[in-house]
């Protein structure tokens, strides 16, 4: 609690007491001695605990905008004074304002961890000057290309390069991803990771404005200033509502008693004030004003420490009504590297040795397909064992391995060796091996699906996502393996770059009303589409600044999962919106129709106003909370 | 286009919104969003005007809707 709170609580613990003795005083007999009116002794109370209420109304009437909580509940309680139920007024007044005051310790609560968790912001970086002298400096004051020292435990404050020590990084902040990442000279180092074991000799190669610590802090602290469609309605739901209420409330004081002495009928002007005050407590909208933002608020909170960075209310409340979700194949779906993903070796061919033959004949190669022989062979190659190497440009490799003649190539090498293997039954890059002129076996090399990409369609799905559907510039056969092996609905194959944009539109223009389309990429090459698609969502983005501008979304490493822990983060944001919504007005129309029948006095109009109040901020505050979605998409 | 972003104070939600609504029509000003959560208010200036000229009535618009209320850093 800050020092303005806790005078709150002071003023509303002295109130409650001297309402507490005042609730005594008749029976004591102390009256009888000094004659004073009780509703004089209840004002001192009542002014202590709502003297700015209405200090707050009357400006409001003063500035012609009275409408609103304070000109309510002003409105009621000096009401209840009026008609001779002083200590209703003072319970109304001393009630609202708990209520206040605990929306007020919510909010700050809320603040402060999403501030807490969102701490990266470096203080300070320890600069390498001449004659290896350690300064602290402000880690603006770096300059690109000086040479900085993070101690173990350390923040990284600015974007560099590992010239000197090797450690391990904790990422967690930045990507939510708890597993710690090594790092060794050469390496590129991100600021905002924690150094946790050795010293780092880092060459800064940004300025600490544009390092990736500043981009995110940026990002974060100017999210939220698009507002949700749920907010701005109840933005304009309160303009219309609280006039609307208190003109209502008008009527019931007064048209009723006046029918009623038409009709010849004691007015009863005492009860039908009553009822219009009780009116006026329950109809107070604050319930809807605060927990609608502080649940949005919470939702894009709680997203940033998983590393989804959600640039808006809006975006999040959208990414609710995702129906189509169309992927960039490469990069998010899969890897965007080449690997052995199956080797069959001819009868009486050892596996191991059908990878050694391939790997030794490719290993003068700088090929991504020799590379990829080279770590699926897992071993040291010894070149001497290599002559003869010959490079065939669009057919393969022959060499002499231990003295044997190899040839490694596609189809069509084999065709000119007069061999025709039949094709194995995957799809990728096939090569086919031959040894002494006979076919020893195939090899198929292809891009790889990201371990956590089946799953993640499988959440998106479960999230109420009807289509999802994969671009790739790949062939036919490639995308329909790749497709089918992650459950995905759709494809689109063999597109060149400039197709996405098309693809998306002919999709765009499918889609069904009220519904959105978010577009998944890895932030290469595809700005153009991630700002045409109602949601651009870009993955891996700690290097690309491109798209972090484009995107509306952000996921801070490249696992497909997230998208699917960002559906149901969005997903229960707003649906603990929507319940807030419907509880409070539910509650409230009760509450309003039970009070102008007279059947509800000044207690339950408290409930209605106070008691919603309270719950609706609880529930707004589980937002915040996504450990159980972390959990259930598979990233804990 | 000029866009600026200030850290404000104010107590309540709604006083928040009132802000907004008094920061918008100062005039001067293209657009104005405040945000209770964040407590920042981010203001877009009309074509050619200085927001050390502008803010300054934006601040006094709201003083007068809301008298509990702060802008930083005008």
């Amino acid at each position: 609690m800050n020092s303005k709170q806790k005078k709150m609580l002071y003023r509303i613990v002295a109130a409650a007491v001297l309402v507490v003795v005042l609730q005594l005083l008749p029976e004591s007999g102390l009256l009888d001695l000094v004659p004073v009116p009780l509703g004089l002794l209840y004002l001192i109370p009542y002014l202590v605990v709502g003297g700015d209420v209405l200090r707050k109304a009357i400006k409001g009437i003063q500035n012609r905008q009275p409408f609103d909580e304070c000109f309510l509940m002003a409105v009621a309680t000096v009401g209840a004074f009026a008609l001779g139920e002083y200590m209703e007024g003072c319970a109304v007044m001393l009630f609202y304002q708990v209520g206040e005051l605990f929306q007020s310790v919510a909010v700050g609560k809320s603040r402060r961890s999403i501030a807490a968790l969102m701490d990266i912001r470096p203080d300070y970086a320890n600069l390498e000057k001449a004659g290896g002298v350690i300064e602290k400096v402000d880690p603006d004051e770096v300059e690109t290309g000086s040479v900085i020292v993070v101690e173990p435990g350390e923040r990284v404050p600015i974007d560099g390069v590992i010239v000197e020590g090797s450690s391990t990084l904790n990422t967690a902040a930045l990507t939510g991803e708890s597993l710690p990442r090594d790092a060794k000279a050469g390496d590129d180092i991100i600021s905002g990771c924690v150094n946790l074991s050795g010293v780092l000799r880092v060459r800064t190669t940004r300025e600490f404005g544009e390092s990736t610590v500043s981009r995110i802090l940026d990002l974060v602290e100017n999210s939220s200033m698009k507002k949700a469609r749920a907010e701005h309605f109840i933005t304009r739901f309160a303009r219309v509502y609280t006039p609307a209420v208190c003109y209502s409330a008008l009527a019931l004081a007064v048209l009723p008693p006046l029918v009623l002495t038409v009709l010849g009928q004691p007015a009863q002007w005492g009860d039908w004030i009553y009822r219009a005050l009780t009116f006026l407590v329950i109809s107070c909208p604050c319930a809807l004003v605060i927990s609608i933002p502080l649940s949005f608020f919470g939702g894009i909170g709680g997203a940033s420490t998983c590393g989804i960075l959600v640039k808006g209310s809006t975006y999040l409340e959208e990414l609710s009504r995702t129906g189509i979700v169309v992927f960039d194949k490469t990069g998010t779906l899969t890897q965007g590297v080449f690997e052995v993903t199956g080797v069959y070796p001819a009868a009486g061919v050892e596996q191991a040795d059908l990878l050694e033959k391939a790997a030794l004949a490719e290993s003068y190669s700088k090929h991504p397909i020799s590379q990829s022989l080279k770590q699926a062979y897992g071993r040291e190659l010894d070149p001497a064992r290599v002559s003869d190497v010959e490079e065939l440009g669009g057919y393969g490799i022959t060499a002499r391995v231990d003295g044997r003649p190899v040839a490694v190539g596609n189809a069509r090498l084999m065709a000119k060796l007069g061999l025709s293997p039949a094709a194995p039954d995957q799809t990728g890059t096939v090569l086919y091996l031959a040894v002494d002129g006979a076919y020893a076996g195939t090899i198929v090399i292809s891009d790889v699906v990201k371990p956590t990409a089946a799953k993640a369609i499988a959440g998106l799905k479960r999230a109420g996502v009807r289509r999802t559907v994969m671009l790739t510039g790949d062939t036919e056969p490639v995308a329909k393996a790749v497709a089918g092996q992650l459950g995905i609905t759709e494809y689109r194959a063999g597109l060149l770059p400039e197709d996405k944009v098309t693809q998306v539109e002919t999709l765009l223009a499918e889609k069904q009303p009220r519904e959105n389309l978010a577009f998944v990429g890895d932030g290469i090459n595809d700005a153009p589409v991630l700002s045409r698609a109602d949601l651009g969502i870009a993955m891996g983005a700690l290097g690309s600044d491109a798209a972090i501008e484009a995107a509306d979304i952000v996921l801070m490493d490249d696992d497909p999962a997230r998208i699917a822990l960002a559906m149901d983060i969005s997903r229960r944001t707003v649906r603990i919106v929507y319940q807030n919504i419907v509880f409070a007005l539910v509650v409230k129309a009760a509450c309003l129709l039970l009070g102008a029948l007279g059947m509800a006095g000044m207690w339950l109009a408290i409930f209605a106003d106070v008691g919603v109040m309270v719950l609706a901020v609880i529930n707004a505050t589980r937002a915040l909370y996504t450990r159980d979605l972390v959990r259930r998409n598979g990233l804990a | 286009m000029m866009k600026k972003t200030y850290k404000i104070d104010v107590d309540c939600a709604n006083c928040a919104n009132k802000m907004e609504a008094a920061a918008q029509k100062t005039p001067g000003v293209k657009n104005a969003t405040v945000n209770f959560m964040t407590l920042k208010m981010s203001v877009e200036f009309e074509e050619g005007q200085d927001p050390k000229a502008v803010m300054p009535q934006v601040l006094a618009a709201c003083k007068k809707v809301e008298s509990d209320c702060e802008i930083f850093g005008i």
